[in-house]
């Protein structure tokens, strides 16, 4: 009896936690509600799976827990039900998975008109790169990497002089405008997560990665590394500030290009060498 | 079930096989500690196995108190953290409960169910053993070496695993991957005896679908784990070299602390496909064993047919096959190509059905049972709730794109903890429980094990699902502090805190297990041969604790499956495996 009631009570409690839990996601600062729908729908499915299960359980205990003179029935297989629950778990699952593939169709189909933004992640720190007035942006390649050319860009190339080249600094982004995030790594792995944007993608050395969204909300939020980079990983911090256009282009216009920045290292063309494998950023 | 009409075994005459071919000790150190029997070589996986379990126990304590009360104990610092973590995960799944339930469970109840002598090559056996001790030695030597343990998280993702910025990076790593090749070699001898033992040794009359759910659990698993840890091997030998020998396997160019490094054209996302094509299927190789051993827990203690019984066993062979083609799911955001999202959530929502059958008719076993709530069977009980907890959270995260906001969270920390960790671990307690009797020819103490049972399965609980909600909040995994964020609301710090005294109450609670453990040995209640009346073979020992060779003279013969309990008719409410049918009373019932 007792057993059944405590069995009981973890069902019904673990209920009212999720109903009045304080810790929930955080409000939303991008396009993604429909992830946070999929997880709605998914917790609706999974509880009430969860509580006939236990309670179910619950019953069992309470109903058939051994008295004496109680013998148990012998019934080895039952086709029917066996089959019935097969189906209705594939039913349940299909629920599931089917609004999950549409909203992944949508989260790996950049939009056209998505301005591409690099996010750079080193040990242990962020940097950013917009397009400039041409809006795009010149390749880049690790082997360029020193001290003078932190992203490594290519010197030769005409798209990146105009590029704008945040270091260690706060990104800054126009509300209401898709943008395709590529994301570098120089040394290991790294994840560029906003928990308000819901969206995040590992950094790998050697590739470029990315993932789109649009923010709907101004505000500054914290950059956080999601995969572990080593010894300082939790403090690879960095703030994203989603504005009005007006005040993104004000921003815009006091930030430094590539080219003047790169004023005061003509010295280092001298070291650059050119071939080796060339990084392109993903063009779609 | 039905698989020889019945009547037709009551004519097998017994086997007269002569042990000759067993190698009998001759010495003290031949008998218990070079020893080819069995059921020593499982005594010596479980202890080693324990062993090297409280040290990854008192890890989780280290790494909550600093998760729990952030600054308060100076002794931990963010590179210490990631050594505990790292070493914490690689303990817990393959030191521990790989080897427990393979190695431990599967070398004592292999060839005791299926009516065999011993494992089929027995100094292989023992091999097996002393290398698995030899890599379980090499770990623990990398608390005591330059740099200590690597901190490069349980999935030592290159680059980070190999580079300066992570901790360990001198010895820790190189005897950790040397101490995984080492494991794995051990494994390969111990599971192909498993494997052969169980295709070759079974006692006449036992056949495939006549043996107990737990020899076909810990069969399939270790199948699985012949063919998914050569995976592991391989990325363990490639990264090896990266390390020590300077190739580029897993090292793509790339600039270390501002230096170029000579490194250039490998990729790490190949060792994460590595990983995750053994990490995947490890999760059911500790899983399987697990579904096997609590249906029997379950069917004994309830006194009832496993309910679907055919339906059980190829729901364990379709999801070992199955758990080779979903590992990316893992991988949902590491830079993979975003199409393979759809073909690895679509299989990894499929396993879920297999899954799900399972826990039906496990509870469905329950329904008009006669449920004796021994120990065994509690655990049993906390098994099924916390693992359709974890297995349900596992949705969320299969499902690729529910998986991007959640992955890398507490949610996962949280979610594999309850399907892996403590699921897992309830049907080792309640195995261990079970079979002691056996072991040792005495009871452990039943209010001690209803002690022990209520605060780990309720502790645990209140540690691991509200740690789902940090992680929906988007508290990230393997942070050592959280630091500023606007985010995370002093609320959290809070519930970190309560699930660090749940943690440590719940370490306290395995310390009177412990102690049940030894004193039950001296005084705990004589058993006698089958304590639960059981009907599976293992209780039918001539001698408890069984001999060497286990049978006697004579094998045993078997006539029925492994479930018949309250058969309609039949004078006590188990049939042993091994009982002839005699009366006419029992006809049509026993299939």
């Amino acid at each position: 009896m007792a057993v059944a009631i405590i069995l009981l009570l973890v069902a019904v409690g673990s209920v009212l936690f999720h109903l009045f839990s304080p810790w929930w996601w955080t409000p939303i600062a991008s396009n993604w509600r429909y992830i946070d729908d999929t997880i709605s729908i998914t917790f609706w499915i999974t509880g009430a799976v969860f509580f006939a299960v236990i309670a179910f359980m619950a019953y069992c205990v309470f109903r058939f827990h051994h008295k004496e003179g109680r013998r148990a029935a012998y019934d080895p297989e039952n086709k029917k039900l066996e089959w019935w629950l097969t189906i209705g778990t594939a039913i349940g699952v299909g629920a599931m998975l089917a609004p999950g593939l549409v909203v992944w169709h949508q989260f790996v189909t950049v939009p056209a008109d998505a301005t591409e933004i690099e996010v750079m992640g080193q040990q242990w720190r962020w940097s950013f790169r917009l397009p400039g007035k041409d809006g795009r942006m010149g390749t880049s390649n690790v082997r360029n990497i020193s001290s003078d050319n932190p992203l490594g860009l290519n010197l030769d190339d005409p798209h990146g002089q105009d590029d704008v080249v945040i270091e260690s600094g706060d990104l800054h982004l126009p509300i209401g405008k898709p943008v395709k995030v590529l994301l570098r790594s120089v040394d290991v792995l790294h994840n560029f997560y906003v928990p308000e944007f819901r969206a995040k993608m590992d950094m790998v050395p050697g590739m470029v990665t990315y993932f789109w969204m649009t923010p709907i909300r101004t505000g500054t939020f914290d950059v956080l590394c999601a995969e572990l980079c080593g010894t300082a990983h939790a403090q690879m911090r960095a703030k994203v500030i989603v504005q009005e256009e007006a005040d993104y282009r004000a921003w815009l216009d006091h930030q430094q290009t590539f080219a003047e920045l790169s004023g005061r290292i003509t010295a280092m063309k001298t070291t650059y060498k050119s071939g080796g494998e060339q990084e392109k950023p993903l063009r779609r | 079930m039905v698989d020889v009409p019945y009547g037709a075994t009551a004519g097998i005459p017994p086997a007269e096989v002569e042990e000759v071919e067993l190698y009998h000790p001759k010495s003290w150190w031949t008998q218990y500690v070079f020893s080819q029997d069995a059921k020593v070589i499982a005594i010596q996986y479980s202890l080693t196995a324990a062993a090297i379990g409280l040290v990854a126990l008192v890890l989780s304590w280290l790494m909550r108190l600093q998760l729990g009360f952030p600054g308060t104990f100076s002794f931990i610092d963010a590179s210490q953290y990631l050594q505990f973590i790292t070493m914490h995960g690689m303990i817990m799944v393959v030191y521990l409960l790989t080897a427990l339930f393979l190695g431990g469970f599967g070398n004592y109840l292999i060839p005791l169910m299926v009516g065999a002598r011993d494992m089929v090559f027995p100094y292989v056996n023992m091999l097996s053993y002393w290398i698995y001790l030899l890599a379980v030695l090499v770990l623990a030597s990398t608390f005591f070496v330059p740099g200590g343990p690597t901190g490069a998280g349980w999935t030592l993702y290159p680059p980070q695993a190999i580079l300066s910025g992570t901790p360990g990076q001198d010895w820790g790593i190189v005897l950790m991957l040397v101490s995984l090749i080492l494991f794995i070699i051990g494994f390969t001898m111990g599971g192909l005896n498993y494997v052969v033992t169980v295709l070759q040794a079974r006692a006449r009359g036992m056949t495939l679908m006549r043996m107990p759910l737990t020899v076909w659990g810990i069969f399939t698993a270790t199948v699985m784990a012949l063919l998914a840890f050569p995976a592991l091997f391989v990325a363990s030998v490639m990264m090896l070299f990266d390390r020590l020998l300077g190739t580029s396997f897993f090292m793509p160019a790339l600039v270390e602390m501002g230096q170029q490094m000579n490194y250039g054209g490998g990729s790490p996302i190949l060792f994460q496909h590595l990983f995750w094509f053994f990490g995947h299927p490890e999760v059911y190789i500790v899983a399987l064993p697990a579904f096997g051993i609590v249906s029997d827990l379950i069917s004994t203690h309830a006194r009832k047919n496993i309910f679907g019984y055919r339906m059980m066993v190829w729901a364990i062979v379709g999801i070992g096959a199955l758990s080779f083609v979903v590992w990316a799911h893992h991988m949902y955001v590491s830079g993979m190509h975003p199409k393979f999202g759809f073909f690895f959530a679509t299989t990894t929502l499929i396993i879920a059905i297999p899954t799900a059958i399972k826990v039906y008719n496990w509870v469905l076993t329950l329904w008009r049972g006669d449920i004796h709530l021994t120990v065994p069977m509690l655990f049993a009980l906390g098994f099924i709730v916390t693992f359709v907890n974890g297995g349900l959270t596992g949705l969320f995260l299969g499902n690729v794109v529910v998986d991007v906001p959640l992955s890398d969270t507490m949610f996962v920390v949280a979610h594999f903890h309850m399907v892996m960790g403590v699921a897992p671990i309830m049907v080792v307690m309640g195995a261990i429980y079970h079979w002691y009797p056996k072991v040792t020819g005495r009871m452990l103490d039943d209010w001690l094990g209803k002690f022990h049972f209520w605060v780990t399965f309720l502790g645990s609980y209140l540690i691991f699902f509200p740690m789902h909600y940090l992680g929906l909040l988007g508290i990230p995994r393997r942070y050592h502090d959280l630091g500023e964020a606007a985010f995370i609301p002093s609320s959290a710090h809070t519930l970190n805190a309560f699930i660090t005294v749940a943690a440590l109450i719940v370490g306290f609670a395995q310390m009177v297990f412990l102690f049940n453990l030894v004193w039950s040995l001296f005084r705990g209640r004589p058993s006698g041969g089958n304590p639960w009346r059981a009907t599976t073979l293992e209780w039918q020992t001539p001698h408890t604790p069984p001999r060497h060779g286990n049978w006697g003279k004579e094998l045993p013969v078997v006539y029925r499956w492994a479930y018949d309990y309250s058969v309609p008719g039949a004078a006590q409410d188990f049939i042993p495996q091994n009982q002839p049918p005699a009366t006419q009373a029992v006809q049509g019932a026993a299939p």
